[in-house]
């Protein structure tokens, strides 16, 4: 049943996708593309791309995009797919919401909590590696097709970190590039 | 004021390109100058959305909406973040399946994809950096990586072994 799998899907990925939008692509990759698949790794790698031209965070971005795109695939029509896209978007927002409600209920008691604060001395570390994996795991065959992919990854990393380009100018460089490079 | 909190985090959410993080300096902005929380209301919000699990930006809108009007409040200012965003790439969505066959759509996003493994490869380098981690804490992301990229383990394990290896080590071993 493909309407459960993306709430269930999109559910685990709202209540698991700590440590901000960058974090999260590997759960959402694993999830997504891995363990359900739901779209391909190349469209993955694309939803990625788009996300960081249109306004909005990322998991809100691919969860819209994966809810369509999942039920249209499944054969249903663009009206039903839509409701797809809610679907997705509405399983990713509601662990944050209930989170959020206990939380508020709880303040004085979260705030500088030490169980809290004892967590976070091993997650986040282990964000640098979740941000790492998203990164190895896009770096195959279907994204780097030849020695070109290889030199604007290069070029790309090198402007990115050194030249601290805006990531929108980046990818808009990128794409003028793609047109005269392939 | 429900429908001002509504276009403020409509708003919000329809101008800020590039992810969550660029919308909090906005977030912060509107929500204490006009008034609606003080600074260091919205920077505990700020501390605990961050903590948590989920999609930092409307984190953050929930706990302002809530804070103000209660559960109306909380919904009002989600819709109000998502919905720019949702509306957007649901055009994408519906568009982009039949212009991905386009020759020249196909030379930008063969271009993109090494581009888009490269922006998600510099925050890993510079969050590490920003943590300051030692080389013995380093082990934790290079096991981490290797584990989801080579093992196939999932990176909700991860999430879950981190916490209860921060657990174990912040309760009890940094003691002693």
């Amino acid at each position: 049943m493909i309407w459960l799998e993306l709430f269930y899907v999109y559910l685990k990925i709202g209540l698991f996708g700590f440590g901000g939008g960058y974090a999260m692509l590997s759960l959402i990759q694993s999830e997504v593309v891995e363990k359900h698949n739901l779209i391909s790794l190349q469209e993955f790698t694309d939803i990625v791309a788009i996300s960081q031209l249109t306004p909005g965070p990322i998991g809100i971005n691919s969860a819209t995009y994966i809810g369509y795109t999942a039920i249209h695939n499944a054969g249903y029509s663009v009206e039903i797919s839509i409701l797809g896209s809610v679907l997705t978007t509405f399983a990713v927002c509601l662990p944050s919401f209930i989170l959020v409600l206990l939380v508020s209920y709880y303040f004085s008691r979260v705030k500088n909590n030490k169980y809290v604060e004892a967590a976070f001395l091993g997650l986040r570390p282990a964000t640098v590696g979740l941000i790492a994996a998203a990164a190895l795991l896009l770096m195959n065959n279907d994204n780097f097709i030849d020695y070109k992919s290889f030199l604007i990854f290069g070029v790309a990393f090198f402007l990115t970190w050194k030249a601290k380009l805006h990531p929108i100018l980046m990818i808009l460089l990128a794409g003028i590039a793609g047109l005269f490079l392939y | 004021m429900f429908w001002r909190l509504f276009f403020t985090f409509a708003r919000i959410g329809m101008f800020t390109i590039g992810g969550g993080y660029a919308m909090v300096p906005l977030i912060e902005r509107d929500v204490v100058n006009k008034g609606w929380l003080s600074k260091e209301e919205f920077l505990d919000i700020f501390a605990i959305a961050q903590s948590m699990p989920g999609v930092f930006a409307v984190n953050i809108a929930i706990f302002v909406g809530y804070k103000l009007k209660g559960i109306p409040g909380s919904i009002l200012c989600a819709l109000g973040t998502i919905l720019p965003s949702f509306l957007i790439i649901l055009l994408i969505a519906l568009f982009f399946t039949q212009i991905q066959e386009n020759v020249w759509v196909e030379k930008i996003f063969k271009a993109l994809r090494p581009a888009v493994v490269a922006l998600i490869a510099v925050p890993c380098i510079t969050t590490a950096k920003a943590l300051k981690l030692s080389y013995k804490t380093l082990l934790i992301p290079i096991a981490a990586a290797l584990l989801i990229w080579k093992g196939g383990v999932s990176p909700i394990w991860i999430i879950l072994l981190a916490i209860a290896g921060g657990l174990i080590y912040g309760l009890y071993l940094k003691k002693n």
